[in-house]
């Protein structure tokens, strides 16, 4: 397991960085945690020319009080997120999914950032992230530039990130009081999803006042599940209301076929995961 | 002799070195001037290499020589297989480098020998293969039809037939008496699924061609057959190898192999003179280490109305993949004698068909043809009771060889020497609650309760301590079953144990330390254990097959109590006392009636300097002993395995696991403990989630741990463990093995658990691994074909 030979830049800033990247031609990767790129490298199914390390570079590290949002930086690791007190306080959606990603060591090295340019489709952040409708902000060449959740993830692994560009920090609203589950579905406890669901509600006087559902493999990038969202609206708190709203979560989704289950399995466990993730924020 | 360490639960001696980093695995060992290598390995299942370019690879910086098929066809010989079990049994010549065609993917078919492992690594995409595709058979029914060969040279894909017919042999009825008396006939098709031994450490070979002998040090459970092997199959003399086994981690039967990889080591340091080094990937480890099990069983029960079987039946394909390694053959025949496990019908019929694919070899992984055996009979059971609307435990009641009646000798012609499988099966019942536990699965299933509940039951038996030399002679297999120990008393006192069973994280050095503590009445600090070197531990045949206790711990207590005959020519005439009169105790020889006695680190001082040695004595109390055991030995057990199956999902939980294991003896209950733990993992990761799977073209789809699911500790349940002891007769220590029991027993409970839960939902079988996709593809199928049957 040794990756090919590639010439390596630890910048401290992002201006350097830019500057590293602007000089690197196109052969070139970013590395932040490394807990996908270094696999990836060592199976020999990438080798840039050039890896420039992201890991010195502090301004990229932390979650900050933006007013009515939270400012999360790239580098701030899955660890950061699951036990950040800013974040358990406004956005726990995030760090219950952070929570679920792989095992300590994973989640001590890998960061927030990474897992969303690199954008598995059966990686854990990026749902909960485009339910959040939070805005990505990149730094590139030409300064900075904002990108809704909803542009971010354009294909399987692939985003709005162009090369040449560094995503900096990711703006995510702020959603005090709501509840929030993630309802990860896996083999084996340390496994990618199969397929999961991020919930978030708002309940008002016994009724769902307000409902964002993201899912997680079911098609190549993170979706919303808005006929669900919808349905929710308005909803009592039942268990059987929200039996009959989460019957559309696998509408508009493409899902995957693979060893862990086919495409109707898939569809078939987003309905049923949807019906738990939506319980267990609603607090039922 | 006072027993104080025998039963004791001591902490593994091995483990503070092995645990904090001061290992010393093969990979960790660096030579100068050592040299790297890597293999190129076929992408193709199955080709013809028409050319091979290796100019660009030679010239690539670092790198001293590239070795393909042909530069070594001379002298590389052919892999061997130590098990024809017919005379007449197929095999292709296994080349360690493919010379002309390629029979699975991840073969290898050039090796780079560079100066560092990344320079070797480099070159492997430089060497230009051209290969022609030929056509790959890969699945078991479609190879039996002989219409696409996984060899063409041989003519067929079958390797051999090998029958045994309880009519025929005379321990039993014709089982054609059974099927055609059957008041009830119960017949199913299993499919054993292929699976990866995944040993934690990966196999590393180090070769050091220079001085007299050529030393290899190798990630090996088989440093003794190894080294006769290398030297067989290379045409060197033997007393010119060396093999060094030093910390090996882990094996389950994936490193009892004389693999390609270390064949070619040797080559390559042979070819360059230098020391050589090769550690594989965890993919290339997936990929082309041997694989196991892999059969598909085709089996009938027949039984009377009232629940008495009469006799079985076995079809088997077993898939040996590409080559026949070193007992690939002779896997599906360990599995043989233990299809009646501990049941006492009188007709059984076994059939196996050996059959090569386009896919990785198959060979011993933990059980080895016994967790097959047991899985199809265990599953029968449950589905005779299923057809007769019995209770499945009465049901194996009624069929189950009685205390009493042991020795017993079986329809497949073993003689079980000892069990109790009432007293094992009450105890677990009671750590279980059974009756409690059935009372909720009739709650749960008359609420539709979406979480069914259902119970999993498996008595099993196996045999193990391989294994009288003569029955594996009357197996065809090559080789013996004894075992060599050695015990040396150093002039201090303490003591040395040389052991031919050479361990790979069994605690051998712990547990042998025990032993000899007791027998010659010294501390178990004293006690050193030495093994895995064949130049320090000059016999032995290794460990797999549960052995290392019933047939290499009998050999280091014969060693001993050879020690103490010895030394008690010496007391005697330190003490001036007739010999008839010296008793040992405790670690001391005294006089019969006087109080008068002399220390064995006394004598042991004595013999070093040699002063005053009666006449003829010979200066050492060392001693040699070889044992070769009458019998296998036994164990057995009652596992029971409470399970949950999400019907929304598929998903299925163990819910309550009660195993109660009969190993006989115990020396050191932690250690055995270790083994049921670890045993259990093995056999439940069979049943719901791990499997070896490949594409049309035979490309190993699960070659990497994310899609190869190895189940890790939050995915197991706490083991709710007990055991009886029934000693075993057929040794002096009254133990039986404990290696593999949890992996046998373990599977069909699981499974037959799964089942349970959901066969009043119209399920009738699931094939393993039992995933959730699956166990929902099962549940949603039965909705469709009309639920209950
Ligand atoms: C054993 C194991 C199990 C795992 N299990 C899970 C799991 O269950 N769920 C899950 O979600 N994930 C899992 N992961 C992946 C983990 O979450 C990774 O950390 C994550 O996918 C990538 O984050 P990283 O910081 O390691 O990024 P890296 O691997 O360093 O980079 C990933 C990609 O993103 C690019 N990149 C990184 N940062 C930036 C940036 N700031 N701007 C632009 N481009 C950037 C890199 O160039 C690279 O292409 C697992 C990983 C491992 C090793």
């Amino acid at each position: 397991m040794i990756p090919s030979a590639f010439d390596y830049a630890a910048p401290a800033t992002v201006a350097e960085a830019l500057g590293v990247l602007a000089d690197a031609g196109d052969d070139v990767k970013l590395l932040a945690g490394g807990q996908s790129l270094i696999p990836v490298m060592k199976l020999r199914l990438a080798d840039p020319a050039m890896v420039v390390d992201l890991g010195r570079i502090g301004e990229l590290s932390g979650v900050r009080d933006d007013g009515d949002a939270l400012l999360i930086g790239a580098m701030t690791t899955h660890h950061q997120i699951a036990t950040d007190p800013l974040i358990a306080e406004h956005l726990p959606l995030l760090a219950k999914a952070a929570a679920t990603v792989a095992d300590p060591q994973v989640r001590h090295r890998g960061t927030f950032g990474g897992a969303l340019v690199h954008a598995d489709p059966a990686g854990d952040m990026p749902a909960p992230v485009l339910a959040t409708d939070a805005t990505f902000i990149l730094a590139g060449p030409n300064g900075e530039r904002r990108v809704a959740a909803a542009d971010f993830f354009q294909g399987y692994f692939t985003t709005a990130v162009d090369d040449g560009e560094i995503l900096t920090h990711i703006r995510v609203p702020k959603y005090t009081g709501w509840g929030a589950h993630y309802e990860k579905f896996t083999r084996v406890a340390q496994q990618w999803s199969i397929v999961a669901v991020a919930a978030m509600v708002r309940v008002e006087g016994g009724t769902i006042a307000e409902a964002r559902i993201g899912l997680t493999n079911m098609a190549s990038t993170p979706l919303r599940a808005t006929a669900v969202e919808q349905a929710l609206v308005g909803a009592p708190l039942t268990r059987e209301a929200i039996a009959t709203a989460s019957a559309h979560a696998a509408e508009g989704t493409d899902p995957a076929s693979d060893l862990n289950g086919d495409a109707a399995y898939r569809r078939h466990l987003a309905e049923v995961l949807t019906k738990r993730a939506v319980i267990a924020a609603a607090g039922l | 002799m006072t027993i104080t360490e025998v039963g004791r639960s001591r902490l593994r001696k091995e483990d503070a070195h092995l645990i904090t980093g001061r290992s010393r695995y093969t990979d960790n060992i660096t030579l100068p001037g050592m040299l790297h290598l890597a293999m190129v390995r076929s992408p193709f299942a199955h080709a013809k290499i028409t050319s091979i370019d290796a100019s660009a690879a030679k010239s690539s910086p670092g790198v001293v020589a590239v070795l393909t098929g042909a530069d070594v066809a001379a002298e590389q010989g052919s892999l061997p297989n130590a098990w024809p079990i017919t005379p007449d049994q197929k095999a292709p010549a296994h080349p360690a480098i493919a010379v002309d065609a390629v029979a699975f993917a991840g073969e290898v078919v050039a090796c780079i020998i560079a100066r560092s492992a990344a320079a070797a690594r480099d070159a492997v995409e430089l060497v230009d293969v051209s290969y022609e595709e030929l056509p790959v058979v890969l699945d078991l029914e479609e190879a039996l039809k002989d219409e696409v060969l996984a060899h063409p040279d041989l003519g067929t894909n079958k390797s051999a037939t090998w029958i045994f017919d309880s009519g025929e042999a005379g321990t039993g009825k014709p089982i054609s008496e059974a099927l055609n008396g059957a008041e009830v006939l119960i017949e199913r098709t299993f499919y054993q699924q292929r699976l990866i031994p995944a040993f934690m450490e990966p196999r590393s070979t180090l070769v050091d061609p220079t001085g007299e002998q050529i030393t290899v040090w190798s990630a090996t459970q088989i440093p003794h057959i190894l080294r006769l092997m290398l030297a067989l199959t290379l045409g060197i003399p033997e007393s010119k190898v060396r093999v060094i086994a030093p910390d090996v981690g882990g094996g389950f039967g994936g490193k009892l192999q004389v693999t390609p990889e270390e064949a070619i080591t040797v080559l390559a340091a042979r070819h360059t003179g230098k020391p050589c080094k090769y550690t594989e990937t965890r993919s290339e480890s997936l990929m082309a280490a041997h694989h196991g099990r892999a059969q598909v069983q085709k089996v009938k029960l027949a039984a009377t109305k009232d629940g008495i079987v009469t006799g079985l039946d076995v079809h088997l394909l077993a898939d040996m993949g590409a080559y026949l390694g070193l007992v690939t053959s002779g896997v599906p025949i360990l599995g043989a004698f233990m299809y009646n496990s501990i049941y006492k019908f009188p007709a059984y019929r076994f059939e196996c068909t050996n059959l090569f694919t386009n896919k990785a070899w198959t060979d011993a992984y933990r059980g080895a043809g016994r967790p097959e055996a047991t899985f199809a009979i265990e599953r029968l059971m449950d589905e005779l009771a299923v057809e007769l609307g019995m209770d499945p435990l009465e049901l194996r009641e009624k069929n189950w060889i009685k205390h009493e009646e042991f020795p017993f000798t079986t329809v497949a012609g073993l003689e079980y020497d000892s069990g109790n499988y009432e007293a094992a099966t009450a105890k677990a019942l009671e750590l279980f609650g059974y009756d409690e536990l059935r009372a909720e699965q009739v709650r749960r299933r008359e609420a539709n309760d979406p979480v069914q509940l259902g119970i999993g039951i498996s008595t099993f038996t196996e045999m193990c301590g391989l294994a009288p030399s003569r029955v594996l002679g009357a197996l065809s297999y090559a080789a013996g079953g004894w075992e060599h120990a050695q015990v040396r008393v150093l002039p201090t006192g303490n003591i040395e144990v040389v052991t031919g069973s050479s361990a790979h994280g069994q605690g051998h050095e712990t547990a042998w330390s025990q032993l000899v503590a007791d027998r010659l009445g010294v501390p178990f600090e004293n006690v050193e254990v030495l093994h895995g070197d064949t130049q320090t531990s000059q016999r032995g045949l290794d460990t797999y097959g549960s052995r290392s206790l019933t047939v290499g711990g009998m050999a280091v207590l014969a060693a001993a109590d050879k020690v103490i005959e010895k030394a008690k020519v010496v007391a005697a005439h330190m003490m001036e006392a007739s010999e008839e009169d010296i008793e040992f105790t405790d670690g001391k020889f005294s006089v019969k009636g006087t109080d008068q006695s002399t220390a064995l680190g006394e004598i042991a001082f004595a013999v070093f300097s040699a002063h005053n040695l009666p006449d003829g004595f010979e200066p050492n109390l060392d001693s040699n002993a070889t044992f070769d055991p009458q019998n296998f030995s036994f164990p057995h057990g009652t596992h029971l395995a409470a399970m949950e199956v999400d019907t929304e999902t598929g998903q299925v939980t163990i819910r309550k696991y009660v195993c109660v294991d009969d190993v006989g003896v115990v020396v050191n209950p932690l250690i055995v403990e270790g083994q049921v733990h670890g045993g259990l993992a093995q056999g439940i990761a069979q049943a719901l989630y791990e499997e070896a799977v490949h594409d049309d073209a035979g490309t190993l789809v699960t070659g990497s741990f994310v899609d190869y699911l190895v189940p890790s500790a939050p995915d197991l349940p706490h083991f709710t463990t007990a055991r009886t002891e029934t000693p075993s007769t057929t040794n002096q220590l009254g133990a039986k093995g404990v290696g593999e029991a949890g992996t046998i027993a373990s599977t069909p409970a699981i499974v037959n658990g799964v089942l349970d839960a959901v066969r009043h939902l119209g399920v009738k079988d699931i094939k393993m691994p039992c995933t959730p996709s699956r166990v929902w593809a099962a549940l949603e199928e039965a909705k469709t074909t009309g639920g209950v049957q």
